[in-house]
C-alpha cells in the first residue's frame, strides 16, 4: 500500500470513544470508529441494505471487535470489513487504513478507487 | 366414605407425608392447618431469601395448585388451639371444629430464645418462617449493626444473609468454636476464618447476659462484662419442638412429642411427624430423617407399616456461598477401635477430618472443601470397609470417565438425601417421562428441591442417561456480560457502579454489544434515577439522535402531543416545518400524534427548535403517549374527564424511560374508545370511579390488560399508575413488555408489592419516581448544546485528488 496517498480527515477529538462518525470523500462516504485503542475505517454502507455502520454500536463478538448495523443488526468487522454475522456471508466492506498524527485522523486508500467528481 | 385425616402444620415434613399418604392410597378425606398464611415452602432455603438470591416464588414446594389437584382443604392462617381426643375433633382460634378420624401432628419446632434479659425489646428477631425473613429484609441496609446469638447452621447463615444486604454483621457463640455440634474445634477455627474472610465477625466464649437499649435494642452486654453496639439482633441460638398442644391434648410428651418407629403416638388415631417429634429419646433438627419419618407414618397410617423408622447419621451442609461446610455420623474419637484421618492446608483454608472405626467411616469433617461429601456420606451409609481405599482416603483417584461415578453408584443409593430420591427413581423417570434438563427433574422428581446440595450430582446423572440432555439455560444478558439482569442492577446498586463501561470493564469482556450496551444503560440510569453517568456510544442511534432511524437512514420526528390534544398554532408550526424541510410525508400515527417523517439527521437540532415541542420519545423504550378520548368534556357519555386525566398523566411521566415502550390511554366511560383496556397503563372512567388497568397489548399479540384496582379520584387513579409505573421500571427484564411481565409475575404479585405494598415501600417506588423524574429532561432540548459531531457532518481538512 502506498502510505503516500494520506489525506488528514479531522481532529482525533471529533470522534468520541467507541463511536463512529460518517465523513464524505468525493463519492466514498466513509466511517471512522474510535476504538479507544486505535482508530479504524470502513466504507459507511452494511452490504446487507446499505445501512450506516457510522450510526452502529461498537460491539464485540467472539473476540473480534465488529460494529453493529443500526438497520438490522448484521456484524461486521472493524478490522477486516468482513461480515461476522450472519455467519456464513461472504460479503465485505471496504476497509481503510487509519493513523492519527499530532491528534489528527488519517486514512488512506489501500487499492485505487473510482475517480471521484 | 372416606376417612377424616386432619393434619396440624403445613410444614416440610407434613406436607411430604401427606404426599406419601397419597401414594399409598385415596382413602383419607385431608385437611391441613397451617398458622403461616404461606403454601409449603422450603424452609431450607430461607437463608436464600435472606441473602437475596432467591425470591418466595422459588422455594414454593406445593403451590396451591397441587392442594387443589387432590382435594386437600388447606387453611392456613389458622391455629390450632385445642384437641378434643374423646370427640376427635380439633377447635381453631376461629372457633371452627373440624372432626378426624386419624390426625397428625406436624407442628415442627419454635426457636429457642435463651434466657436473656431485654430478649423482648423492638429489633431482636427469631428467625424460622418466611415471614421473620421478610421482617429481616426490611430491617437491613447499610450502616446497620447487626448482632447474631448463635454460632451454628442457622445463625451463620443469617449472619451472611444480614451482611450481603449490608448490614455490619457480629456473630457471637456461647460455646468455645463455632458448629460445635457439627465441627471439632480445628474444623471450627478453620470456620471462623472463612466467616472472617467474607467479613463477618466472630466472637467465641461468649455469653450473652443482656440486651441494651431503651425500647429498642442498642447493644449487648456479655457475661464477661464487655458491651457491643448493636441495632439488629437475631437469636438463633437452637430449636425446640412444638409440642405443647400435644401436650396438653394428653398426648404422651416429654421433650418432644413420642412416638414409636411408625410414627404413632400414645393416642391410636393419634400421628406425629418431624422437628415437633421424640423417638427413642432423640430430637430432629434436619431435614433429611424428617422425611423418612414421613414414609413410614404414611405406610403405617394407610395400613402397610413398613419395617419402622431408624434415624440415619446426621448430616448437616452449610449453605453459604463459597463457604463449604460439611458435617456427617458420629464424630466421638473416644470410642474404643477409632483412628483418625487429617488432611490441612492452611493457606487454602481446607480441613477435613476423617473418624474411622474398624475401617469403616464413622464421621466426616470438611471445611473448605466439600466437593467429596456424597461419597463420604455413602461410605457411612453403607458401612463400606475400607481397607482398600486407606490410600486415597482424602483425594479419590481422578477418574478417566467422567461418568464414572455415577455409574458406579448402584440403583438403590439415594441421590437426594432430603427428599429420599434413589438413583435408580431418577433413571425411570428419566426414561418414563422423556425428563431432559434438570428444571424438568426437579419437578417430577423432586430431587434436589431440598437443600439442593445434590444438584451436580443430578445433572451428571442426567448427563449420562437422558438421550436429549440439556443444560439448564440461565438467562444471562448475553455472551459479553454473563450475569442475568437481576444479578447485574444488584450489582449495580452494591457496587456502586454508574457508568456502562465499568459494568462492562468489571463483569464483563470490557467491550460489548448492542444487545447489552442499552440493557445496561437503562440499568444504571433506572438504579440511580437518573444519577449515572450517560454514555452515548452505549446507546442506540435513536437515542443518541432522538429521533427514529428509518430505513433509508433518515430519521422520522414525532413530537409530544399530550393526550392527543393540540393546537392550531402547532398545527401551523408543523405545517411550515413539513414544507421548509420537504418532509416527504406527514402522518397520522396510531398514538393520536403526527409524524414527520425522511428528516435528515443533520436537520433534526433545527427540525426541533422550529416545531418548539417536546420530544415525543416515539424512538426509544420509554414513555411513548396517553391516548384519551373527549370524557365529560364534550361526550354525552362520557363519565369522568379524560382528557385532563391524560394530560396529567402524561405530564407526569413523560421523557422517562422505561423496559420496553409504554403506552397509556385514559378513557372518560367504559366504552373505551381510546383502548385503554390494551395499553400498558390505562385508566377507564366508570361512573364515580376509575378502573386502573395493566399490561395490555394490542400488538403481536392481543392482551386484555389486568385490573390493577378500582378507585375513586383521579389523585389515587394516578397514584396506582404511578406505583405501577415505577415497579415496571425497577423489576422488569430490559426488553420486557409490560404484558409480559405482568403475565410473568402474575397481577396478585404485582398488586401486593404496588398498591397493596406497606405505605413505606409505596412511598419508596413514589420518591424514586419523583427524583428520576426531577432528573429528566426533554431530549430535544439538547439541540441548544448538540454533542459536537453528533448532528453535523465532518467535513474531511483534505480530500482525495483526482488524479490520485
Amino acid at each position: 500500500m502506498n502510505k503516500s496517498e494520506w489525506i488528514r480527515i479531522t481532529p482525533a477529538s471529533n470522534i468520541p470513544p467507541r463511536e463512529g462518525r460518517a465523513v464524505n470523500l468525493g463519492e466514498l462516504e466513509i466511517a471512522i470508529f474510535n476504538l479507544g485503542d486505535r482508530f479504524v475505517a470502513l466504507e459507511n454502507r452494511c452490504p446487507h441494505k446499505g445501512g450506516p455502520l457510522a450510526d452502529g454500536i461498537v460491539s464485540s463478538l467472539d473476540g473480534v471487535v465488529t460494529v453493529t448495523c443500526p438497520l438490522h443488526n448484521w456484524r461486521i468487522c472493524t478490522d477486516s470489513g468482513a461480515v461476522r454475522k450472519p455467519g456464513g456471508e461472504a460479503a465485505c466492506v471496504r476497509s481503510f487504513a487509519v493513523k492519527v498524527e499530532d491528534g489528527i485522523v488519517s486514512i488512506a486508500r489501500e487499492a485505487p478507487v473510482a475517480v471521484p467528481v | 366414605m372416606n376417612e377424616k385425616l386432619v393434619v396440624i402444620g403445613n410444614g416440610m415434613a407434613g406436607v411430604a407425608c401427606v404426599d406419601q399418604i397419597l401414594k399409598h392410597s385415596a382413602q383419607f378425606d385431608i385437611t391441613i392447618f397451617g398458622d403461616e398464611t404461606h403454601v409449603n415452602y422450603n424452609r431450607i432455603m430461607l437463608s436464600s431469601v435472606l441473602a437475596g438470591e432467591k425470591e418466595f416464588e422459588d422455594i414454593v414446594l406445593n403451590d396451591i395448585a397441587w392442594y387443589r389437584k387432590h382435594g386437600i382443604k388447606a387453611r392456613l392462617g389458622l391455629r390450632i388451639e385445642s384437641i378434643d381426643r374423646d370427640a376427635r375433633t380439633v377447635t381453631g382460634a376461629d372457633g371452627s371444629v373440624t372432626e378426624y378420624d386419624k390426625l397428625i401432628f406436624a407442628t415442627g419446632s419454635n426457636a429457642f430464645v435463651p434466657p436473656i434479659a431485654g430478649a423482648d425489646k423492638g429489633g431482636v428477631f427469631v428467625w424460622r418462617t418466611l415471614d421473620d425473613t421478610r421482617q429481616l429484609v426490611e430491617m437491613c441496609g447499610q450502616g446497620i449493626k447487626a448482632v447474631v446469638i448463635g454460632g451454628g447452621l442457622l445463625g451463620l447463615e443469617a449472619a451472611r444473609g444480614l451482611q450481603v444486604r449490608g448490614c455490619d454483621v457480629t456473630v457471637v457463640h456461647l460455646s468455645g468454636h463455632l458448629m460445635e455440634r457439627q465441627l471439632d474445634p480445628a474444623g471450627g477455627s478453620y470456620l471462623t476464618s472463612k466467616m472472617s474472610g467474607l467479613g463477618i465477625k466472630v466472637l467465641t466464649s461468649k455469653s450473652t447476659q443482656a440486651i441494651l437499649g431503651n425500647g429498642h435494642v442498642q447493644g449487648l452486654r456479655f457475661a464477661d462484662g464487655s458491651v457491643i453496639e448493636a441495632n439488629l439482633v437475631v437469636i438463633a441460638a437452637g430449636i425446640k419442638p412444638n409440642s405443647a398442644l400435644a401436650k396438653t391434648a394428653g398426648v404422651q410428651v416429654n421433650r418432644g412429642i413420642i412416638v414409636n418407629d411408625h410414627m404413632e403416638t400414645s393416642d391410636p388415631h393419634i400421628y406425629a411427624v418431624g422437628e415437633c417429634t421424640e423417638h427413642r429419646g432423640q430430637l430432629f433438627g434436619l431435614v433429611a430423617p424428617l422425611f423418612d419419618q414421613g414414609k413410614e407414618l404414611a405406610a403405617a397410617i394407610t395400613g402397610n407399616r413398613g419395617k419402622g423408622f431408624e434415624a440415619s447419621a446426621p448430616a448437616a451442609k452449610l449453605k453459604i456461598m463459597g463457604v463449604d461446610v460439611f458435617s456427617a455420623g458420629d464424630l466421638d474419637e473416644s470410642k474404643p477401635g477409632t483412628e483418625t484421618v487429617r488432611f490441612e492446608d492452611p493457606s487454602l483454608g481446607i480441613y477435613k477430618k476423617l473418624v474411622l472405626r474398624d475401617n469403616r467411616l464413622a464421621g466426616v469433617i470438611l471445611v473448605g472443601d466439600a466437593s467429596d461429601d456424597h461419597r463420604y456420606m455413602d461410605w457411612i451409609r453403607t458401612q463400606k470397609d475400607l481397607a482398600r481405599e486407606r490410600r486415597h482416603l482424602m483425594t479419590p483417584l481422578p477418574s478417566a470417565d467422567a461418568g464414572l461415578d455415577v455409574a458406579q453408584m448402584p440403583d438403590s443409593d439415594t441421590v437426594c438425601g432430603c427428599l429420599g430420591v434413589t438413583k435408580g427413581a431418577i433413571i425411570q423417570a428419566i426414561h418414563e417421562q422423556g425428563i431432559s434438563t434438570l428444571a424438568q427433574l426437579k419437578d417430577r422428581t423432586r430431587a434436589s428441591t431440598g437443600c439442593g446440595s445434590c444438584g451436580s450430582l443430578c445433572q451428571s446423572l442426567l448427563k449420562a442417561v437422558s438421550p436429549e440432555f440439556q443444560e439448564d439455560k440461565v438467562k444471562v444478558l448475553c455472551d459479553c456480560v454473563k450475569f442475568s439482569q437481576d444479578q447485574l442492577r444488584e450489582m449495580v446498586r452494591t457496587q456502586q457502579l454508574k457508568s456502562v463501561q465499568d459494568v462492562l470493564d468489571i463483569y464483563g469482556n470490557g467491550i460489548g454489544c448492542e444487545v447489552c450496551k442499552p440493557a445496561i444503560s437503562y440499568l444504571v440510569d433506572v438504579v440511580w434515577c437518573g444519577d449515572h453517568q450517560e454514555d452515548r456510544s452505549a446507546r442506540y442511534i435513536n437515542d443518541r439522535v432522538h429521533a427514529n432511524i428509518q430505513k433509508d437512514g433518515t430519521f422520522s420526528v414525532v413530537p409530544r402531543m399530550r393526550g392527543g390534544v393540540t393546537t392550531p398554532a402547532e398545527l401551523k408550526r408543523i405545517a411550515e416545518v413539513a414544507e421548509k424541510y420537504n418532509v416527504p410525508m406527514v402522518k397520522v400515527t396510531g398514538s393520536q400524534r403526527l409524524d414527520l417523517l425522511g428528516i435528515k439527521k443533520e436537520d433534526l437540532p433545527k427540525v426541533w427548535a422550529e416545531l418548539g415541542m417536546p420530544s415525543g420519545q416515539a424512538y426509544t423504550k420509554g414513555v411513548r403517549m396517553v391516548k384519551t378520548c373527549v370524557g365529560t368534556e364534550f361526550c354525552r357519555f362520557g363519565t369522568q374527564d379524560a382528557i385532563s386525566a391524560g394530560i396529567e398523566l402524561e405530564t407526569r411521566l413523560e421523557n422517562l424511560f422505561t423496559p420496553h415502550k409504554t403506552k397509556m390511554a385514559v378513557v372518560g366511560c367504559p366504552r373505551n374508545c381510546a383502548e385503554a383496556t390494551v395499553k400498558d397503563i390505562g385508566l377507564v372512567g366508570q361512573d364515580g370511579s376509575w378502573q386502573v388497568v395493566v399490561g395490555g397489548a394490542a400488538g403481536k399479540g392481543v392482551r386484555k390488560a389486568d385490573l390493577l384496582v378500582t378507585v375513586e379520584t383521579t389523585a389515587e387513579a394516578l397514584e396506582a399508575a404511578e406505583l405501577f409505573f415505577q415497579y415496571y421500571r425497577e423489576t422488569a427484564s430490559y426488553l420486557e413488555r409490560t404484558y409480559d411481565f405482568v403475565e410473568r409475575l402474575g397481577i396478585e404479585k404485582v398488586r401486593r408489592e404496588t398498591i397493596y405494598a406497606t405505605a413505606e415501600v409505596r412511598g419508596g417506588l413514589l420518591s424514586r419516581l419523583q427524583k428520576a423524574k426531577a432528573r429528566s429532561t426533554d431530549a430535544w432540548l439538547e439541540r441548544d448544546s448538540p454533542r459536537p459531531t453528533q448532528f453535523v457532518q465532518i467535513t474531511p481538512m483534505e480530500t482525495w485528488s483526482a488524479s490520485q
